[in-house]
């Protein structure tokens, strides 16, 4: 405690210290992170393979996996199937419906609100194997659920509307974070606010715009950057399709699996994989950006002396 | 211990931590102990294989279960044989023992395709039997009871890497009720395709949902390759891989491609939708069970492991009233390889040593004891089929007559796949031509599409024919 502190050094630690504290995360974080992220590099620069000659001696092709990727109509077909998924199931599905009931149940209160919370949290605890499951018996085209509930009986929903399928069942299963976290998001906006704008004759829609969105900006910003991510790396429709019919629901997880561990190639599954790291880097760092402009906003506001 | 102890009841409870901690070593070390007397007790050998009771090929697991293990126990005191199932499509079940042994575990006996031994062995996932299990290996009285076709789905490069199991034939299965119905005899066999494509309008006509199975696409894998594009191809009158060069978009493979577009091109003579689902085989095992499938074709296993009465996946109680076979003609007569009128495909699984197994000897003696007579005649009283030993062939095929006709029939017809490493590769490019052609491409597109992917498999249109 009496030890001197200075701007620069505010926990009073010393640099020796500091760094002592500091080694043993960074070491974890070069082990399990850095290193498997550099390997994947250098083994997306080979002819790797899981069986045969190219698995016991594999020989460094340079760029040709990355340039073989990049002109595969496969692969990018399977990033659009992949853009598609994300922007239809998380970023209009998830946050959409999760937003819509969250506003809906904010001024709810008793059983209603539970249980329709219950029912929301309860598709997001269960096992993905367990989920994708049940959702292969509903969409069944011979057995399934919703044939015998709509009376069409052998309509192939899987096989003929694949991609709407997956998003589908990623909506259902993964609207409870959304619904949760702008719950927790909308309670931060003081009813008082609401009530003036609604004396001054706001419609819902303006309210929304005008008093909401700038108070939950940031949750707003986070929840996307997370379920995007996550929605991104989703390898659960695997369980639904198998990424068929002859590949239209083959999304960029689905398409490194059969790349590296079906077909074997998993020098060619190793670039596939560096690919989707950059392309999830950029989409990280796309969102921290806006949220750090937004801070920045909020910062300078304050400083003008504006009333929170 | 730090923690604050707020509550006085909690002395006693941590009082009982070290008493606790001493049970259980005393339980660890009595059942390390329990196992045996002698000092090298607590060996334990693992069999793998992609069956499981209850599920696929559930007549190996219970036999595994039920008769090796206690069997090889009772010789060898000190062993424990433990049994280490699956039940999966065979192209995961690869992928998991590829990875074992890339990882230097896995189980010491290994069941394997046949075909798998080629990559599996240049990788160096496997090595050859004699390096593993030492001068046993070539002592073993099995070879002489092995015929060489047969030996030969475990070789690679002339070196012995596996015992096979067995081998088998592909075949037209048909259901004679579904037959009766549309008029046509008990006793059916094609003479060519066209004979195929008029039973299966008769039958479409007479109401049958889906006349003809024939497997297509990639969700299907190695059983698109094996029962259906090969057969065909044998009988257009080429081989898909024949003095040192590949089959490439020819003449016959465009007619194999052609008689797929005559099935699934929108004549409802077979389903397209069955082709693209991800448990498609099954379904379309469960469907030929249920009466809604006229003909399939598939190989023995089918008629053993499938529609078996009691153990079956698709069991039928009627099946030997039931199911007809029938050889799987030429496109027309003498347009087949060798001018043969009838083809047919073989292949076979074979059991391998893993290198890698800590107890080696021990391993090769479990792997010799499961193909000893003894216990082949045990596998077979479960489930009749071809085993690899000419010896209990003779006295068991008598039994069952389906058997006997693809030993007879069909094994002296057959032809085998090319034991090399770039072959699961040139399947998949074979697999997607006919997903293709299922989808609705024509026949010339899907052939040029499956060329193109051709050349960059085997290193060029030079080691391409046709």
């Amino acid at each position: 405690m009496a030890r001197p502190t200075s701007p620069a050094d505010a926990a009073g630690l010393g640099k020796g210290r500091a760094v002592a504290f500091v080694l043993p995360a960074v070491t974890l974080i070069a082990v399990f992170l850095i290193f498997p992220a550099l390997w994947t590099i250098y083994l997306g620069l080979t002819d790797y393979r899981l069986t045969g000659l190219a698995a016991a001696n594999p020989r460094i092709v340079g760029a040709d996996n990355y340039a073989g990727a990049l002109t595969d109509p496969r692969f990018q077909y399977s990033l659009w199937l992949t853009i598609a998924y994300v922007g239809g199931s998380a970023i209009i599905g998830q946050a959409g419906l999760g937003f819509a009931l969250a506003w809906i149940l904010r001024t709810r209160a008793g059983p209603v609100r539970r249980a329709v919370e219950g029912v929301v949290l309860l598709s997001w605890i269960l096992p993905g194997t367990v989920v994708g499951f049940l959702w292969y018996a509903l969409l069944d085209r011979d057995d399934g659920t919703l044939n015998a509930l709509l009376n069409t009986p052998g309509f192939a929903w899987l096989l003929d509307h694949p991609l709407l399928s997956i998003i589908v069942f990623n909506v259902w299963r993964g609207t409870a974070f959304s619904m949760m976290l702008y719950g927790a998001a909308l309670e931060n906006v003081p009813p008082s606010h609401l009530e003036t704008a609604r004396l001054a004759g706001a419609s819902v829609p303006r309210q929304l715009r005008d008093v909401v969105l700038p108070r939950i900006r940031r949750h707003i910003l986070t929840n996307l950057l997370l379920i995007s991510m996550w929605t991104f790396n989703d390898f659960t429709p695997f369980v639904l399709t198998g990424g068929g019919p002859e590949g239209r629901s083959e999304i960029l997880p689905v398409y490194v699996y059969r790349v590296a561990l079906r077909d074997g190639q998993l020098g060619v599954g190793a670039a596939i994989s560096f690919l989707i790291l950059l392309i999830n880097l950029i989409v990280a760092l796309a969102y921290l950006r806006l949220l750090r402009g937004r801070s920045r906003y909020r910062d300078t506001a304050a400083a003008g002396g504006t009333p929170a | 211990m730090r923690l604050p102890t707020r509550h006085p009841w909690r002395r006693p409870v941590r009082h009982r931590g070290p008493a606790v901690t001493a049970a259980i070593a005393v339980l660890a070390l009595t059942s390390c102990g329990s196992g045996g007397n002698t000092p090298q007790d607590g060996i334990t050998l693992t069999i793998a294989a992609n069956s499981i009771e209850g599920g696929k090929n559930a007549e190996t697991a219970q036999w595994i279960k039920q008769w090796v293990i206690p069997e090889f126990e009772k010789t060898h005191p000190d062993v424990t044989v433990q049994f280490q199932p699956s039940g999966v499509d065979d192209e995961q079940y690869k992928t998991k023992i590829a990875l074992d042994l890339k990882s230097r575990t896995g189980a010491d006996v290994i069941d394997a395709d046949g075909i798998w031994v080629g990559e599996f062995a240049q990788a160096g996932y496997l090595k050859p039997l004699t390096e593993i299990g030492g001068a046993a290996v070539e002592q073993w009285e099995g070879w002489a009871r092995i015929p060489q076709a047969v030996q030969g789905l475990g070789i690679f490069d002339g070196k012995k890497y596996g015992l096979p199991q067995g081998t088998d034939g592909r075949v037209l299965f048909y259901n004679k009720t579904l037959f009766r119905k549309a008029g046509l005899p008990d006793n059916w066999q094609p003479t060519s395709w066209q004979a195929i494509i008029d039973a299966g309008t008769k039958l479409k006509a007479a109401g049958v949902p889906t006349p003809i199975q024939l497997n297509a696409g990639t969700a299907m894998g190695e059983a698109t390759t094996m029962q259906g594009v090969l057969p065909l191809l044998a009988g257009a009158g080429a081989e898909i891989y024949a003095g040192g060069k590949w089959t490439g978009d020819s003449q016959a493979m465009k007619d194999v491609l052609g008689l797929y577009r005559q099935i699934y091109g929108g004549s409802g003579l077979g389903d397209p939708k069955l082709q693209q689902e991800a448990k498609g085989r099954d379904k379309s095992f469960a469907q030929f069970a249920d009466g809604k499938i006229g003909i399939l074709a598939e190989s023995d296993y089918f008629w053993r492991a499938v529609v078996e009465p009691r153990t079956g996946v698709a069991p039928m109680r009627d099946r030997n009233e039931a199911v007809g076979y029938a050889r799987i003609p030429a496109r027309q007569p003498g347009a087949g390889i060798r001018g043969q009128d009838y083809v047919s495909m073989s292949g076979g699984a074979v059991r391998v040593l893993n290198p890698f197994s800590k107890n080696p000897k021990l391993a090769w003696d479990l792997l010799a004891f499961m193909h000893s007579p003894e216990a082949t005649k045990s596998q077979l009283a479960g489930q009749a089929r071809i085993s690899a030993r000419s010896d209990v062939n003779d006295q068991v095929l008598t039994v069952d007559p389906m058997l006997k006709y693809v030993a007879d029939e069909v094994l002296p017809i057959t032809a085998y796949r090319p034991g090399l490493a770039v072959y699961p590769q040139v399947s998949t490019a074979l697999q997607e031509a006919t997903a293709a052609v299922v989808s609705g491409k024509s026949p010339a597109e899907a052939a040029a599409a499956y060329r193109g992917k051709l050349e960059g498999l085997v290193g060029g249109a030079a080691n391409i024919a046709g």
